[in-house]
């Protein structure tokens, strides 16, 4: 076999050092003539006053006041220089550095905050507010995302934070009712998502059903049961059965007078509080400790964990029961903080945003924590815009979390990679 | 540390997989477990290593009887195994992989990871390991991740190491160097069992050599012995370690390649720029180290890859950009590496898998209705003709061995008539006796004048069958040179040496038994 080449060239030298994906040009382009038509030609001549604090705060800010042409045009254009640049770095065959989306990103939402907010009838926004109330909103999403974290990162796939939640809220009003005491309607909440979590936990994991099938079914089977004691029980009765007491807020001197964050961090009730500390406990452990280090062994190869001595399932088990006490906790939120008092099916989707949030944060809580945050603030826009009246339909504002939520999980930042052994039971042998 | 088993026997229900294995490791030796796969060295290990319990037997410590109720038990009894498929996390680092289970703790339960990757470094330095602590342990090589896992063991004071099929992952540099490293853990007084089924290997490294056939101990033997003494123990019949075939006749280079490059999802070209002809009647054997584009080039080929450009031409007609039925039916015939995930339905019947690719060929459907009669009597001819041990061709395909179920694969394929044969990896997890059959019938397919391609990681597999050999490394063919090149030459082109250096090389130190 003379005829044999040995050929070990380089083919025909187009250059290209990886396969070009047109996805990140063709969005940021298609966004920015968006922002061309709408925030820049489309801007209203007025200006747009964004209040930094209120009057009798102890330290007063003077408002912002900006014109909503000036920011509509700057910010337009700088976003389809990046999307130029996008399109030369992609046609090059080079990859667009990470900063040009998240910079694009930013540009957007301020474009579209002051041209929303400057076409409205009163154009004039508490900033402070509308970030306090993003981070109000954020906290039951918080909670299920830790839920989901401290599922999933064992391997097991917790699609039942919403029935968790869900039953944490009923759970939370009726023993407070009963109770008359508030952090009594606390506990009731965490053994009640516990109560969820010990189902997911023996079935996913004691009895290998399939993890989704089982949180949908358990989802379900929490709406059902919360509706119907509601309306057979609660509703009949409800001076007796459905009237908690709420949680005090709590207010820390001198630091909640802090301008914007001191409210955010310093003026929460204890669920409130509760939550931060978890996220920082919750990071800490996962990533620094025995515990986290197990955790996540067991959730990206159990077998090499078991190898090693570690026991997968019982350690899956305690991580499911321990995200039932998270997202119960969480659930106490709708009816001892929000408002005061159980309504069916009150959760509404919020524990799907969750799960959306820690798809969105990468498994990570920190990252699941500014995903709700992101989300809470979506929310909180809508309701503020909707008070403001804008000329955006009020039913396209309420779809804003979900779109968003809907790009996040689409994987527009970046690919996310789930625990390696994630919704996959462990079986020895 | 002495380590003995007495009459360890493990059933799995009606199936015997150990039949009182009796087995001594003595301080300071390797010792060699040899035997086919399936023969139950994997599983003894298991007993040891407390991953299953015994059914029957004892295991002793220094005289002492012990019972392992888990891997941990059998960790602080002084075993250590490095497992075939390696059982580290590839997301952490090699720090959290070694401290995993064996966490050293500051208040709190928070991870002394400092400790731990002091401890890497001293064994790091001792054995001469060269491994770095913080690396992550994905983007190591295998080689590097092997001694991760035996750092692994080391770090929880091991006196005992098993290597469960250490080599079979490795390039022949690799190789030599874990035989190093093996030299200086016995010089240490550690002990090693050695679990193999290539002989050469066993052969060189052992003190002692226990054969194990269908779950038995079936003798002992000196590393002196012959291999055709050796395997013929271990198959239990004597067999012919060399393939009778005759010299290629090739003809016309019908098949073609020309600047084959194929990328991956994240833009590296995983095969890149390859150039290559087959002729009729000769077989060409890619060679190489698992992961080195082997899988993309024969997947381009079948148009199961996206990101393909260059040319692929078959008889003059181009194949790229085609779809795999079209290739198929262009009288392409392949053989997937992974034959339970690619080769078969497993929950299909024999005679079912048997016709996968062509049922819907005039002789076996007729409009929308299958012909269930033709498809049982293809089956039983194939089952007749390639000896496919199976109890009727209506059981699933799932239930048979890995030997029987490669002949199943490779009825299927061989039973039409072919342009290009393609084989990857075609004798992988199969046992001696089939893998001379299904060799046999490779070069039958040859010396029909089919051009034939064989992509193989087994060094031996690709001698015995090419009659050109070419060495795939990191997507490029570092040469194509004739099937009767030294083992020496291919192991110094699978670490990326181009073929003229490494022939001139191996020219200049002759020697070197590996």
């Amino acid at each position: 076999m003379s005829t044999a080449t040995t050929t070990t060239a380089t083919g025909t030298g187009t250059g290209t050092s990886g396969v070009r994906s047109w996805k990140n040009p063709i969005i940021l382009s298609v966004v920015a003539l968006f922002c061309l038509v709408v925030f820049a030609l489309g801007a209203p001549g007025n200006s747009v006053t964004f209040r930094l604090s209120e009057a009798d705060d102890a330290i007063v800010l003077p408002s912002l006041v900006v014109s909503a042409p000036i920011i509509g045009w700057v910010c337009t254009l700088v976003m389809l220089a990046l999307a130029v640049l996008a399109v030369v770095r992609t046609r090059a065959g080079v990859r667009t550095p990470t900063w040009v989306p998240a910079v694009f990103a930013v540009l957007f939402f301020i474009a579209f905050l002051t041209w929303v907010v400057g076409s409205a009838r009163t154009p004039n926004v508490a900033l402070y507010g509308l970030l306090a109330g993003s981070v109000t909103l954020a906290v039951p999403l918080i909670f299920g995302s830790l839920s989901g974290v401290l599922c999933e990162r064992s391997g097991v796939v917790n699609i039942a934070i919403e029935g968790q939640l869900l039953f944490g809220a009923f759970a939370a009003a009726v023993a407070a009712s009963l109770s008359g005491s508030a952090f009594v309607g606390l506990v009731a909440a965490a053994a009640a998502g516990v109560l969820v979590s010990l189902v997911l936990a023996v079935f996913s994991i004691r009895y290998v059903v399939n993890q989704v099938i089982v949180g949908v079914v358990l989802n379900v089977l929490v709406s059902g049961l919360t509706g119907f004691l509601f309306s057979a029980v609660l509703s009949e009765d409800s001076q007796r059965w459905n009237s908690p007491p709420r949680l005090p807020v709590i207010r820390i001197p001198f630091l909640a007078d802090i301008p914007i964050i001191g409210p955010i961090l310093f003026e929460q009730t204890i669920v409130g509080y509760l939550m931060y500390v978890a996220v920082a406990v919750v990071y800490v452990a996962l990533y620094h400790s025995r515990w986290g280090l197990r955790t996540r062994a067991v959730g990206e190869h159990p077998k090499a964990a078991d190898t090693l001595g570690v026991n997968v399932n019982r350690r899956r088990f305690v991580n499911v029961l321990l995200a039932g006490v998270v997202a119960g906790v969480g659930g106490s939120f709708f009816t001892l903080v929000a408002v005061s008092g159980f309504g069916k099916d009150m959760t509404a989707g919020q524990g799907y945003i969750a799960l959306a949030a820690l798809i969105f944060g990468r498994w990570n809580p920190i990252g699941a924590f500014f995903a709700a945050l992101l989300f809470g603030f979506a929310t909180n826009l809508s309701n503020v815009l909707s008070l403001l009246g804008t000329p955006v339909p009020d039913q396209f504002l309420r779809m804003l979390p979900y779109v968003v939520t809907v790009f996040a999980v689409a994987g527009l930042v970046g690919r996310s990679r789930a625990p390696g052994a994630s919704g996959i039971p462990y079986i020895k042998g | 540390m002495k380590l003995e088993l007495i009459g360890i026997t493990k059933r799995f229900g009606s199936l015997v997989a150990n039949d009182h294995i009796d087995l001594v490791v003595e301080p300071g030796q390797v010792h060699s477990l040899l035997g086919e796969n399936g023969a139950g060295k994997s599983t003894l290990m298991n007993v040891l290593y407390g991953l299953y319990d015994p059914s029957e037997g004892e295991i002793r410590v220094d005289d002492e009887p012990v019972v392992f109720k888990g891997p941990a038990d059998a960790m602080a009894a002084g075993i250590g195994m490095v497992h075939q498929h390696f059982m580290l996390v590839p997301v952490f680092t090699v720090a959290e992989n070694v401290a995993l289970g064996n966490e050293t703790t500051k208040a709190g339960g928070l991870l002394n990871l400092a400790r731990t990757r002091e401890r890497i470094r001293e064994i790091s330095d001792q054995y001469g390991f060269a491994v770095d602590p913080d690396a992550v342990v994905e983007d190591l090589p295998v080689g590097v991740q092997q001694r991760v896992e035996i750092i692994k063991a080391l770090v929880r004071d091991a006196e005992v190491l098993i290597l469960d099929e250490p080599t079979a992952v490795l390039t022949p540099r690799e190789t030599d160097e874990l035989l190093g490293i093996m030299g200086q853990l016995t010089a240490d007084g550690k002990s090693i069992v050695f679990i193999s089924h290539k002989l050469r290997e066993v052969k060189a490294v052992s003190d002692v050599i226990t054969v194990i056939r269908r779950g038995k101990v079936v003798g002992t033997a000196e590393p002196s012995a012959s291999t055709t003494e050796l395997a013929s123990l271990m198959v239990g019949r004597s067999v012919s370690l060399t393939l009778d075939k005759a010299p290629a006749t090739p003809g016309e280079a019908s098949f073609r390649v020309r600047d084959l490059v194929v990328q991956a999802a994240n833009g590296q070209r995983v095969v890149d720029g390859l150039s290559f002809d087959v002729s009729q009647g000769e077989i060409l054997a890619v060679a190489g180290v698992q992961g080195n584009g082997q899988t993309e080039l024969t997947e381009a080929i079948l148009g199961l890859q996206d990101h393909v450009s260059g040319s692929i031409t078959l008889d003059g007609v181009e194949l790229v950009g085609r779809s795999v039925k079209d290739i198929i039916r262009a009288g392409v015939g392949f053989v997937p590496e992974d034959r339970s995930v690619e080769g078969l339905v497993g929950s299909f019947t024999v005679a079912e898998n048997l016709v996968l690719n062509r049922y819907d060929d005039a002789a076996f459907a007729r409009g929308l209705s299958m012909s269930p009669a033709a498809i049982r009597k293809n089956a039983e001819e194939k089952i007749e003709e390639f000896d496919i041990r199976t109890q009727s061709a209506s059981s699933a395909a799932g239930t048979l061995s890995g030997g029987n179920q490669q002949k199943v694969v490779m009825a299927r394929e061989l039973s039409r008539p072919l342009k290009l044969f393609i084989a990857s990896q075609p004798t992988r997890g199969v046992d001696v006796g089939s893998i001379e059959f299904l060799h046999r019938r490779i070069v039958a397919e040859r010396d029909g004048g089919t051009p034939v391609i064989i992509v193989s990681t087994e060094l031996d597999e690709v001698l015995e069958l090419a009659d050109r050999i070419a060495v795939l490394y990191r997507g490029r063919f570092m040469g194509i040179v004739p099937g009767t090149v030294s083992r020496d030459v291919l192991g110094l082109m699978m670490a990326g040496m181009p073929a003229d250096e490494a022939l001139a090389q191996a020219h200049d130190v002759q020697g070197g038994d590996l």
